[in-house]
């Protein structure tokens, strides 16, 4: 009886089984990595702005707080974004003809606001509150990186799930004292430090990581 | 059960080969159906039939992935609806194969060898059709793999103390150890499709599945082994699957769930439905294709003395519920297993359950309908639809009416429960179509043991010999 097969088929059988394994290895760690990279997450992708606004120049340079502009940062589930007249109280002034703030002017006169590129997009079924995290003594900092070194942000963390519950399992070192939270530049505390702030705030960490404190 | 088997044998009362037949013959009756005939017009009707059923579960399917479950009729307070009732009742049929194939293999069952290649198949299908409903219960199927523990961006993990995660394994494990074993099982008779295909197309094919078979000494002990290892493995699977899908119901402390009689009989309704299928199946098929002399009334006898015993078990199981039920002295226990199921407003469906399962059965005491396949096939379809009115009853009226009256109401099938059942079932058949033409139902090589073994029974009793003729891979 004449052979179906040729006799490498015996070699492409045995590397396909011993292969299968890698390739599925090999499939399972391409998805956890693909699944963590700046490509899914958008971490220090640097977003396109209609106008080339730089945190930068703005918060080093000119050392302006950023609750001068995210007003509600202190008390709202949104920091906020500044309506034009915020960009006006300066640019009616200085730069007022610059052709790089012609959108600034466009939206002032049409009455309609700026359409910034959203940076930081939390899903919708994640119930985020700037106010308690400022209130409760997250730096700024913690989250967002350091924004007073971002010409164009970027997502400073890649924030996901995981990533928020590493600290809502252990708060403590990432809080800061009253007069630092807006200060991306200073240090964090000690680890006793920190725990001294959990209590003096009152966090509860033991209900922090139940499921309704962000999914409600 | 061992001793009775061989008794009958030896008194030549039903035997469990039809006589005269030897390798040759047993190897070309089983394969001609896959290589030589065409197509029989009976089968092309069944294959078309159960293919439309596929296709509208597709449909179903699609209509739930796009509007999502709410097209169901579940709803607080009944969140368990036809979705996990089917499921239930799948997985129970699932049992019969890996009973058969394992169990009785390890005690030595000479009966099993024509049924087990066909009834693993069949589980194999079952299975199928179970693991989607929990999948499809989902709402959003597409996460299915949040159900595993892997390393996650969300920091999850499944919570081990509940038993819907314990199914998850127990339903996944039985899959793969029934496709195993129905795949090794069948690799020396892909090697003699193989060796007999005519066309160039099914040589590679065969010859590709067959993985190199040859049938050397070498082979057959590895076989072997690897053959009793695997159903070694499969045989604590047949109490575990259905003890943990049990425990999915027992673990809530919902009235008529909690109760510790759930895990045995669930296993034993299970043994029960999955014997019904492999009779409701077996018979027509043995009959279309001539198959009485591998598949003969002693099977189907002994078929249905598993059933008698089993169906004795599920209904000690119900007995044992209302007794608990009064004895326990649980309000609400009672008022649900002794009133509410009874009487309340899904009455008819338990009534039905008793006579489906508990009282019909009670026929198979007599050897006139345990040996006349019409009945046998009539009451295997009854105790069908009677274990799945069993599920029903559990599933649905433990739900419907709780501690609370304010959380009582009322569930019934919608339109698109009913396709995806029915569905379902086309799914079932189409693959069990597909398998009866290009896969053979019986084990070529055992039912040659099988030969060879009558033969040499005959040799030791001194009767008329039956010539086994040449082996032949």
């Amino acid at each position: 009886m004449a052979q179906i097969f040729h006799r490498s088929a015996n070699a492409i059988a045995r590397a396909s089984i011993y292969g299968f394994a890698f390739i599925v290895a090999g499939a399972l760690l391409t998805g956890y990595l693909l699944a963590r990279s700046p490509y899914r997450t958008a971490e220090e992708v640097i977003r396109d702005q209609p106008v080339a606004f730089s945190h930068e120049h703005h918060v080093s340079g000119l050392g302006i707080d950023c609750r001068y502009c995210h007003t509600t940062v202190e008390y709202a589930a949104s920091a906020g974004m500044p309506p034009t007249y915020t960009c006006m109280s300066c640019h009616s002034q200085i730069w007022n003809q610059s052709p790089a703030l012609a959108e600034v002017r466009q939206s002032l006169e049409q009455g309609r606001p700026i359409a910034w590129t959203r940076v930081h997009d939390t899903p919708d079924f994640v119930y985020f509150h700037h106010g308690i995290h400022v209130q409760k003594g997250v730096g700024c900092v913690e989250c967002h990186g350091r924004v007073d070194k971002m010409p164009l942000a970027w997502k400073a963390e890649s924030m996901t799930m995981e990533w928020c519950l590493d600290c809502h399992r252990n708060p403590a070192p990432r809080l800061r004292k009253q007069e630092d939270i807006f200060n991306l530049a200073s240090p964090r505390l000690s680890e006793s430090e920190g725990q001294q702030l959990v209590q003096a705030h009152n966090i509860p960490v033991d209900r922090l990581m139940n499921c309704s404190v962000c999914h409600r | 059960m061992a001793q009775a088997t061989l008794r009958h044998d030896e008194t030549g009362d039903v035997p469990v080969l039809g006589p005269g037949h030897t390798y040759g013959t047993v190897t070309d009756k089983i394969s001609s159906i896959v290589l030589t005939e065409p197509p029989r017009p009976g089968w092309i009707f069944g294959f078309a039939v159960s293919f439309v059923l596929l296709l509208m579960f597709l449909f179903a399917v699609l209509n739930l992935l796009v509007r999502g479950i709410g097209i169901w009729g579940v709803n607080v307070p009944i969140g368990w609806g036809f979705d996990i009732v089917n499921f239930v009742w799948w997985i129970g049929i699932g049992h019969a194969g890996t009973l058969i194939s394992a169990i009785l293999l390890l005690l030595r069952q000479d009966w099993r060898t024509s049924i087990n290649r066909f009834a693993e198949a069949m589980t194999l299908f079952a299975v199928s059709c179970a693991g989607l409903y929990p999948l499809l219960h989902l709402g959003r199927p597409w996460l299915f793999y949040w159900l595993l523990p892997y390393p996650n961006t969300m920091a999850l993990w499944p919570q081990w103390r509940s038993p819907l995660i314990f199914d998850v394994f127990a339903v996944s494990t039985y899959a793969t150890v029934s496709l195993l074993f129905w795949y090794v099982g069948l690799i020396p008779d892909l090697a003699t499709l193989r060796d007999r295909a005519k066309s160039r197309i099914g040589k590679v094919i065969y010859g590709f599945l067959a993985m190199g078979w040859r049938g050397s000494a070498r082979h057959w002990h590895r076989y072997r082994t690897a053959y009793l290892l695997l159903a070694g493995l499969a045989t604590p699977l047949v109490v575990s699957v259905h003890t943990i899908v049990a425990l999915d119901f027992t673990v809530g402390i919902i009235p008529g769930w909690h109760t510790t009689i759930f895990p045995p009989y669930f296993v034993a309704g299970a043994i029960y439905s999955g014997f019904a299928m492999v009779l409701t199946l077996s018979i027509p098929l043995r009959s279309y294709y001539g198959l009485k002399d591998f598949i003969t009334d002693k099977h189907l006898d002994n078929m249905a003395k598993v059933m008698l015993v089993t169906g004795l078990i599920v209904t000690y199981g119900y007995l044992m519920e209302a007794f608990m039920a009064w004895y326990g002295g649980n309000p609400y226990e009672e008022f649900m297993i002794l009133k509410d199921r009874p009487t309340g407003p899904y009455a008819h469906t338990w009534w039905l359950l008793l006579l489906c399962n508990c009282t019909i059965v009670q026929l198979f005491w007599f050897r006139y309908f345990r040996t006349h396949p019409i009945w046998l096939w009539v009451i295997s379809i009854v105790i069908n639809i009677g274990m799945w009115l069993e599920r029903y009853v559990i599933v649905v009226t433990s739900l419907h009416a709780d501690f609370l009256p304010s959380s009582w109401g009322m569930y019934h099938g919608t339109i698109w429960d009913y396709m995806t059942y029915y569905g379902s079932i086309g799914l079932f058949l189409t693959l069990l179509f597909l398998f009866i033409r290009v896969l053979p139902v019986i084990s070529i090589t055992e039912m040659r043991e099988l030969v060879h073994e009558v033969h040499e029974r005959g040799h030791a009793r001194g009767g008329p010999a039956v010539t086994p003729g040449t082996a032949h891979p």
